[in-house]
């Protein structure tokens, strides 16, 4: 046989081996390593899905896509850590947060969104760009630019691990507190944002102005009023979303780049779901972890950065509302 | 009868709406109303015609309020309710006061269902759960093909499912006076004398005034009182709709009957022509 066919072959069965047969023989052969890294994924996964659920909340009642989205999360977290630092107790700095981006939302209503009102959504979407410009250097003149170690036992996070199924592996799997805490903290604020959307009056009017902001004027639904609830709940998750990131690593401005890693986890769930966000995230981060340690090889290192989007444009060709948008209704 | 009493409107019955003379500016360049005038008596069903682009969905758009979401604005006039001005307040205080608008095209929440777009509806309601739930009931009554589609998603229902969804959910506000835009649009006319039937019901026993502005003149003059006749952002004509139904103009160029027999189109065009009210 010719010395270059044979190369080639090798090459590409090393390829293809690589793609298709490795990975799976590796995931048989250390099956606690499999549930480590999927563990991982996990608990990146619920971070992305936090960013998420704040875009879903302002899309899904003004369909104003929020560019500053990302920002509001580093801008909650520091205020939380800052307060923390200067002596306020724990539960009167996250009770003060809430305060803030119970003000920031008002305020953008005000200078931002009333302004616009009516204007295409696009302009809207410009305008939180420069809403995520202003809301960065505005933040670092308060909070200065360096980022902030987040103060774990005085919000009473636990920072331990459990090391658990170690009978049946070679080496036990390790749980992080942390990760628990996020999962089950994110699980119950998703719960109640669900709740709140589906069960209540302001739920129902703020589901109907994502719908017909113009029918839900003309039967009494005051917008205005809306767009400050929905604003505020999204800062009530990026308070959440911040603390919980920045207690990962730490809280600094540098986290305000998670929010392009919110966009193909908003692709894959559906802009408008809710539910979508929480399940594209972890699908998005636990993606991400497997590509990265069982692909590597044959994608190449930046597999974990590039991976997300590609699963994001395969979506959008099959189903361009996202695994569980609101299906888009059209009537011919 | 004193002397001096002309008999108008006024003097018949209490006087719910009125619009004095009002003047809408678009994008402060493109004038659309020319002084319009109009008068809605309690307990009325008050027609408003005319062809595409007179200016009927911005008069009623005028009096609910949404023209400034539309970069729109009253420059001049007045328009009272119930005595009081009302050209200044939000869309929400106006239906809190009991106007509330069923916009052209129907204008559902698509992804809502049926029971949640009327529950939208009742959001200004401050009487509690109890009487918004007989309020349900009540619209359901009135259109009970609604009962029955009650937890389909709106988008998913018929053209005349949503006109009778888009009317119930303004009558959860319970509102003394709808704007009923165009209700026939897009519509088979077995749909469109179905929704008028109800309309008529509406006004009879729950006592609710209408204000509709309607392009089928034909159906619209059967159902109304009284008319007002639009044409480029003036009222034209205005009379009760039994004088209109007879007023040869009407006939001519709404009806599209004429008592004079066939004519020739020379002559019909002839006619149109000089009969024009407005150069």
């Amino acid at each position: 046989m010719d010395g270059t066919a044979f190369e080639f072959f090798s090459i590409a069965s090393g390829f293809l081996g690589g793609l298709f047969v490795d990975p799976f023989i590796a995931f048989v052969d250390r099956p606690d390593k499999l549930i480590q890294i999927v563990s991982q994924g996990l608990s990146a996964g619920i971070m992305y899905s936090l960013v998420a659920l704040g875009f879903v909340v302002i899309f899904k009642a003004s369909g104003v896509f929020n560019f500053a989205q990302g920002i509001m999360v580093v801008f909650a977290g520091l205020t939380v850590v800052s307060l923390i630092e200067i002596g306020v107790p724990a539960i009167f700095a996250i009770l003060l947060a809430i305060v803030v981006m119970g003000a920031m939302a008002v305020a953008i209503e005000r200078v931002v969104l009333r302004p616009l009102v009516n204007q295409p959504g696009i302009i809207l979407f410009m305008a939180t760009i420069g809403l995520a410009f202003f809301l960065e250097g505005f933040g670092q003149t308060i909070f200065g630019a360096d980022p902030k170690p987040v103060p774990i036992d005085a919000l009473g996070i636990p920072d331990d691990k459990f090391r658990v199924l170690g009978d049946f592996f070679r080496k036990p799997v390790r749980i992080y507190q942390l990760d628990l805490t996020a999962l089950i903290a994110g699980g119950l604020m998703v719960a109640a944002i669900i709740l709140f959307l589906n069960r209540t009056k302001i739920g129902r009017a703020l589901r109907a102005v994502a719908d017909d902001n113009q029918a839900a004027l003309s039967v009494g639904i005051p917008l205005p009023f809306i767009w400050v609830v929905v604003w505020t709940l999204s800062g009530l998750v990026a308070i959440f979303a911040g603390v919980m990131w920045g207690a990962q690593s730490q809280a600094g401005f540098s986290l305000a780049v998670i929010a392009l890693k919110a966009l193909p986890v908003l692709i894959l769930g559906g802009f408008t779901s809710v539910p979508g966000a929480i399940l594209g995230g972890i699908i998005i981060g636990v993606t991400e972890k497997l590509a990265e340690f069982y692909w590597r090889g044959v994608l190449g290192d930046g597999v974990e950065q590039w991976i997300g989007y590609v699963i994001a444009l395969i979506i959008l060709l099959f189903r361009p509302q996202g695994l569980f948008g609101e299906k888009i209704i059209e009537r011919v | 009868m004193q002397a001096d009493a002309t008999p108008t409107q006024a003097s018949e019955k209490n006087i719910l709406l009125s619009v004095n003379n009002i003047e809408v500016i678009y994008d402060h360049v493109i004038l659309v109303l020319k002084g319009v005038s109009l008068e809605v008596p309690d307990g009325g069903i008050i027609a408003l015609l005319g062809a595409n682009g007179a200016g009927k969905t911005t008069t009623l758009k005028a009096i609910s309020n949404l023209l400034r979401a539309e970069r729109g604005e009253v420059t001049k006039g007045t328009i009272h309710f119930e005595g009081n001005q009302v050209d200044r307040l939000t869309p929400n205080d106006l239906v809190k006061q009991g106007v509330v608008q069923v916009m052209e095209g129907r204008h559902c929440f698509e992804h809502l269902t049926i029971e949640d777009n009327l529950l939208t509806g009742a959001y200004t309601r401050k009487d509690g759960r109890t009487a918004v739930q007989n309020d349900l009931e009540m619209v359901y009554n009135y259109f009970p093909r609604l009962r029955e589609r009650r937890t389909s998603q709106a988008g998913y229902t018929s053209g005349g499912e949503q006109q009778m969804c888009a009317i119930g959910r303004a009558l959860m506000s319970r509102p003394k006076m709808i704007l009923l835009d165009e209700p026939s649009m897009g519509l088979a006319p077995q749909l469109v004398e179905e929704i008028f039937e109800i309309v008529k019901k509406l006004n009879e026993t729950e006592g609710v005034s209408f204000l509709l502005a309607e392009q089928n003149t034909n159906v619209a003059l059967r159902y109304a009182d009284y008319g007002y006749i639009l044409e480029n952002g003036r009222v034209v004509l205005d009379g009760e709709a039994a004088t209109l139904r007879d007023n040869e103009d009407v006939k001519e160029f709404y009806l599209g009957v004429s008592g004079a027999g066939r004519k020739s189109f020379r002559d019909v065009k002839h006619y149109k022509r000089r009969k024009r009210w407005l150069a």
